[in-house]
């Protein structure tokens, strides 16, 4: 693609980003909301953060894989209570990535 | 300095200081982003353009991919508002905490709210209506490292043939598992946690590789929502 007719494609791209960020901050900042939307929007980031986590880590290739290539799989065993302990996301970031470099390293996981 | 100012740079050095696990983990992966539009053919300029204007890491990623295999302007923005649209769903989960916020901070908290930005504002919900500018540094901390990173990929970029071996491609992860754990706080919350994890995961299998982030957040938070009502009583 053209890269002028890239930048153009971004410029739609960072419209159609922002506006879900922002519209809803918009509207409903200020309002008083009903109890139990408040309880339902507290619910909002274990679900998304876990919808978001477990597919990357338990079908790494397209297909469901618990098998002992999938290293993102066996790291995350580790990462979890490390996270669980050390309540540190630093740690559990360094602790993660090391684990995943370490593995392929050893000629462990995919395409190492 | 007088108190004001005082008062101002404390609220402004805390939020950098919050934003720090974030920076460790936007530099790499921002690098691999930069490392891969550029092996993509996508100029220097755009590459970084991208993460300035859009600044949503997994979005970008997904672009990279379409513009390198030929894909049409609309579809690529589609697509990117597909993937975007949990950020609805955040957005909105954090608004009972900014009730006093200027409109102006308001605007210019949701152009950088991310996934990670997100999870540590709502980590800390409390605080937010009573430092705006704490909020603020972290988001802009947070970007400018994603900033740095893209950089640093681009100039790499020619040097470094694959990202796999450095572990690079599990910050993300590794982030999401450490926010994640800080969101679970209550048995409910972990029973929403391994529902919400597991519908993404079949819908993912399903042939769902779009809409499974935010049909799962919805259904996922409100089976949590009904298995709290229904223990209340």
């Amino acid at each position: 693609m053209d890269q002028t007719l890239i930048l153009f494609t971004m410029v739609g791209m960072g419209v159609v980003t922002y506006l879900p960020r922002l519209l809803p901050i918009l509207f409903l900042s200020g309002r008083t909301l009903r109890p139990l939307l408040v309880a339902w929007l507290r619910l909002v980031p274990p679900a998304v953060l876990a919808a978001m986590l477990v597919p990357a880590l338990l079908v790494p290739e397209k297909r469901l894989d618990l098998g002992f290539d999938n290293i993102f799989f066996w790291t995350a065993l580790v990462a979890f209570p490390v996270a669980w302990k050390s309540k540190s996301l630093f740690a559990t970031v360094v602790v993660g990535m090391g684990l995943v470099a370490l593995a392929r390293y050893f000629g462990l996981g995919y395409g190492s | 300095m007088n108190e004001t100012d005082k008062s101002t740079t404390t609220a402004c050095l805390k939020g950098v200081r919050r934003a720090l696990p974030i920076v460790l983990g936007y530099v790499p992966i921002g690098f691999a982003y930069g490392v891969l539009a550029g092996k993509s053919g996508i100029s220097a300029a755009n590459t970084l353009i991208m993460s300035l204007i859009v600044f949503a890491g997994s979005a970008q990623f997904i672009a990279v991919g379409l513009f390198a295999s030929g894909t049409g302007a609309a579809a690529v923005i589609l697509t990117t508002f597909v993937v975007n649209l949990r950020h609805l769903l955040m957005a909105a989960s954090l608004t009972p905490y900014l009730s006093g916020w200027k409109k102006k901070h308001l605007a210019f908290f949701a152009y950088e709210l991310t996934d990670e930005t997100f999870a540590l504002h709502s980590s800390a919900a409390k605080t937010l209506n009573s430092c705006p500018l704490e909020a603020l540094s972290l988001n802009v901390t947070a970007q400018a490292s994603w900033v740095l990173g893209t950089l640093l990929g681009i100039v790499a970029s020619n040097l470094i043939g694959d990202v796999k071996p450095l572990g690079l491609d599990y910050a993300l992860s590794a982030m999401f598992i450490g926010l994640l754990v800080s969101q679970c706080g209550s048995p409910v919350r972990i029973i929403t946690a391994i529902f919400s994890g597991g519908l993404a995961t079949a819908l993912y299998l399903a042939g769902w590789h779009q809409f499974h982030i935010i049909v799962a957040t919805v259904v996922g938070a409100t089976f949590g929502l009904g298995v709290e009502q229904w223990t209340k009583r």
